[in-house]
C-alpha cells in the first residue's frame, strides 16, 4: 500500500500512533484478501445493509434536465446513507484484529449512527465524539445513536463541531490505543485510513460499473458525485479512474468561496483550499495565511469540513477528477426539484451533485449521479428555511 | 544558547534540567515577556515556547485552553518571532508548534526566523521521524536541535530510527494520553526509560506536575523533566501575583532536581 498519492497524504500523527498505523496497515493487508473476512464482510453488507442498491433510471429528472440521468441509490442502504459500507467494514476489521472498542468522530451524526448501527450489530463498545454545537443541532440522530447503544460524547472545544470531534476522537485512541480502534468516517486521515474507506466504499462503484454496462450496454459520459471529505465520491469514482468517463467531484460552495482570517463561507476544499497538513494528512485545507485552519460552512452538514481526502485532491491536480461547487440555494432547489419530479427526497450533501447536473454543460448525455443518502435528515433545515 | 551546552553545564553541577512549556501569547504578547523572566528567576533550564495552532491534537484540555487565548489575544507567527527575537533570555528556548503553522511558512523560512530569533530546538507534536526530512535538513543546516518524542507505544526499531535524526534531547512521553497533570507516575514511565539506550539526554513529559514526580522520574534514569499544565494552570488564573507564582512553582521544582 502506498502511504502518499503524489505529495498528499502521509502520516501527520503523534509518535504514539505511528505503531498503531502500522498495525492497522497489517490487519488490513493481511484481512481484506481472506476469505472469511470477505463472505462475512459480503454478508452484513447484503443482508443487513440491503446491497446491492439499485441504478434507477429517473426518467422525469432526465426529461428535465434534457439527459439521460442514472441515480445510483446509496439512500436506500441501511441506515439511509452510503455510510454503512465504510463502517461496516472497518468494524469488522477492527473486530478481527481483536479491538472490543471502537470510537468515532461524527459531524451530523450520520457518521455517527452508521458506526453504532455496525458496532450494535457486531457486539462492539461504540464511542462517539460529536461537537457539542452539532449535539444540540441534531438532537434525533444524537438519540439514535443512544438507542443502538453508543455512547455520545459531546465535544465543548474549539468550534465545537466537526473538525474538534476529530481532535478529540485522536485524543482518545492516543490514550487507549491498545485496545481501541478508531473508525474514520472519511477518505481522510492519516495512512492507512483513505485507502481503506475507499476499498470499502468502492462498493458503489463496482455495483455501478456491472449495472450500467448491463442497463446502457455501455459506460457513461459522466459521474458526479458530492464532495466533503470525499468518500462517496472516491467510492463511485475508483472502479472508473482508467475508463473515459469524466468524473466530477460537487464540494459545498456554501454562501460563496470567500473566507476571513476565521472562517470560510464554504467548504470548498478542493476549489479554493491550499495545501496543507490536517488530520494527520497533506492535503487540500481550509487554512488562513498563517495556517490556521478556517470553520467550514454548507447547507449540509456532511459536507462542512476544512479538508478532503489527499487521494482525490491529487486526482484533480491531475486533472482526471473536475472540482465543481454549488451554493447552498442551488442545492436546496434541487433538494425540493428531485423530491417532486422523482418521489425521492435527496440528502442535501446530494442534491449538491444533482443541482450540478442541472447547470453543467460539461456532464454530457449519460450521467450517473451518486445518491449518496436520502433527505429524512434535512427536513428540518429546509422547513427552517421557509 | 544551544541546549547541549545547558545539559553539558547541569552535568557538571550534578543537576539535571528542568524543562517548562508555556504558550506564547496567553494570556498576551506583553505578558509572556513578563513570564519568561519569572521562569528563568525561578531557575528553569529551558524553556519550550508554544507557537499557538488551531487544531492542537496531542494536547489535553489545559494547553488547548492555553492556545485558544493565545490565539485569541493574536498571537501568530510573525508576532511570535518579532516577540522572541527582543526577548534576551539567559536559557535555550525551544519552539513548540504543528506542523501546518511550520509547512505554511515554509519550512525553510520557519527555520531562518527561529535561528535569527534565538530559538535553538524545534518540537513538532505530529510530525514522526518519517515525515522529517525537510525539516530536518534545515534544521541541520542551521544548526537547531530537531527535538522527537518517544511513546511508551514506540518499537526498539523505531527508537533507533528516530535516534539517527534526534538531537538536543528525547523528548519521551511518559505515557498514554494527551498533556494535563495527573497524580502519580506511571510504571510505563520507569520501563520506557529503561529500554532507551540513547546517546542524547532523556527529558520525560506529560503529566509531571509536582516536586515528588520529578524525583521519581530523575531517579529512574531521566536527564531532565518537562513540566507544562502546571504552569499553564497558575497563568490562566491571571492573578496579579501570577509572577511569582511561576518563579516559586519553578524554584519548588527545580530544587527536586539537584
Amino acid at each position: 500500500m502506498e502511504k502518499t498519492f503524489g505529495r498528499y497524504g502521509g502520516q501527520f500523527v503523534p509518535e504514539v500512533l505511528m505503531p498503531a498505523l502500522e498495525e492497522l496497515a497489517e490487519g488490513y493487508e493481511r484481512y481484506k484478501n481472506e476469505s472469511t473476512f470477505i463472505a462475512e464482510l459480503r454478508h452484513y453488507l447484503e443482508d443487513f445493509g440491503g446491497r446491492p442498491t439499485p441504478l434507477y433510471y429517473a426518467r422525469r429528472l432526465s426529461e428535465q434536465f434534457d439527459k439521460r440521468i442514472y441515480l445510483k441509490r446509496e439512500d436506500l442502504v441501511h441506515g439511509g446513507a452510503h455510510k454503512l459500507n465504510n463502517t461496516m467494514g472497518q468494524a469488522l476489521l477492527a473486530k478481527y484484529m481483536g479491538k472490543r472498542r471502537i470510537i468515532a468522530e461524527t459531524g451530523a451524526g450520520q457518521h455517527g449512527t452508521a458506526t453504532a448501527m455496525a458496532g450494535a450489530v457486531l457486539g462492539l463498545k461504540t464511542v462517539i465524539y460529536m461537537g457539542a454545537k452539532d449535539v444540540e443541532r441534531q438532537k434525533m440522530n444524537v438519540f439514535r445513536m443512544k438507542l443502538l447503544g453508543a455512547e455520545v460524547i459531546p465535544v465543548k472545544s474549539g468550534s465545537r463541531t466537526l473538525k474538534d470531534a476529530i481532535n478529540e476522537a485522536l485524543r482518545d485512541w492516543v490514550t487507549n490505543v491498545g485496545d481501541t480502534y478508531y473508525l474514520i468516517g472519511s477518505v481522510v486521515g492519516p495512512h492507512p485510513y483513505p485507502t481503506i474507506v475507499r476499498d470499502f466504499q468502492s462498493v458503489i462503484g463496482h455495483e455501478t460499473r456491472e449495472q450500467i454496462l448491463e442497463k446502457e450496454g455501455g459506460l457513461p459520459d459522466s459521474i458526479v458525485a458530492c464532495a466533503g471529505g470525499g468518500s462517496n465520491a472516491m467510492g463511485i469514482f475508483y472502479p472508473f479512474l482508467k475508463d473515459d468517463v469524466a468524473l466530477f467531484a460537487v464540494e459545498a460552495g456554501g454562501k460563496g468561496l470567500k473566507k476571513t482570517e476565521k472562517v470560510a463561507y464554504h467548504s470548498a476544499s478542493l476549489c479554493a483550499g491550499e495545501e496543507g497538513i490536517l488530520h494527520g494528512a497533506r492535503t487540500k485545507i481550509l487554512q488562513n495565511e498563517y495556517g490556521q485552519i478556517l470553520e467550514s460552512h454548507s447547507i449540509a452538514p456532511g459536507l462542512d469540513y476544512s479538508g478532503v481526502g489527499p487521494e482525490l485532491a491529487r486526482l484533480v491536480d491531475i486533472g482526471r477528477v473536475k472540482a465543481r461547487n454549488i451554493s447552498d440555494g442551488e442545492a436546496v432547489d434541487a433538494f425540493h426539484l428531485l423530491s417532486r419530479l422523482e418521489g425521492i427526497v435527496p440528502a442535501l450533501e446530494s442534491a449538491h451533485a444533482i443541482a450540478y447536473v442541472q447547470k453543467a454543460e460539461d456532464v454530457g448525455r449519460l450521467v450517473i449521479i451518486n445518491l449518496s443518502g436520502r433527505g429524512d435528515k434535512d427536513v428540518e433545515i429546509v422547513a427552517g428555511l421557509r | 544558547m544551544k541546549i547541549k551546552k545547558k545539559f553539558d553545564a547541569l552535568m557538571r553541577k550534578k543537576e539535571r534540567a528542568l524543562i517548562t512549556y508555556i504558550c506564547a501569547g496567553d494570556p498576551t504578547a506583553e505578558k509572556t515577556v513578563e513570564i519568561v523572566d519569572a521562569l528563568v528567576k525561578g531557575g528553569v533550564d529551558m524553556i519550550e515556547l508554544g507557537l499557538p495552532f488551531s487544531d492542537p491534537i496531542a494536547d489535553g484540555a489545559t494547553i488547548q485552553a492555553a492556545i485558544d487565548r493565545a490565539l485569541t489575544s493574536g498571537m501568530n507567527p510573525d508576532k511570535f518571532f518579532r516577540l522572541v527575537g527582543s526577548m534576551n533570555v539567559a536559557v535555550p528556548l525551544i519552539v513548540m508548534t504543528y506542523y501546518n503553522i511550520i509547512f505554511r511558512r515554509g519550512v525553510e523560512r520557519f527555520v531562518s526566523d527561529c535561528k535569527s530569533a534565538g530559538i535553538t530546538g524545534i518540537i513538532v507534536p505530529d510530525l514522526p521521524v518519517e515525515e522529517s526530512e525537510e525539516l530536518h535538513q534545515c534544521c541541520q543546516d542551521s544548526e537547531i536541535d530537531l527535538i522527537f518524542l518517544v511513546a511508551p507505544t514506540t518499537t526498539e526499531e523505531r527508537i533507533n530510527l528516530i535516534l539517527s535524526k534526534a538531537s538536543g534531547f528525547l523528548y519521551l512521553v511518559s505515557r498514554l494520553g494527551v498533556t494535563g497533570m495527573r497524580e502519580d507516575v506511571a510504571t510505563s514511565t520507569r520501563e520506557l526509560l529503561k529500554r532507551t539506550k540513547a546517546p542524547i539526554p532523556k527529558a520525560v513529559g506529560f503529566g509531571i506536575s509536582k516536586p515528588g514526580h520529578v524525583k521519581k522520574i530523575l531517579e529512574a534514569g531521566a536527564d531532565g523533566v518537562i513540566v507544562g499544565s502546571a504552569f499553564v494552570n497558575i497563568i490562566a488564573k491571571n492573578e496579579p501575583k501570577m509572577l511569582e507564582d511561576l518563579a516559586g512553582l519553578a524554584a519548588t521544582l527545580k530544587s527536586a532536581t539537584k
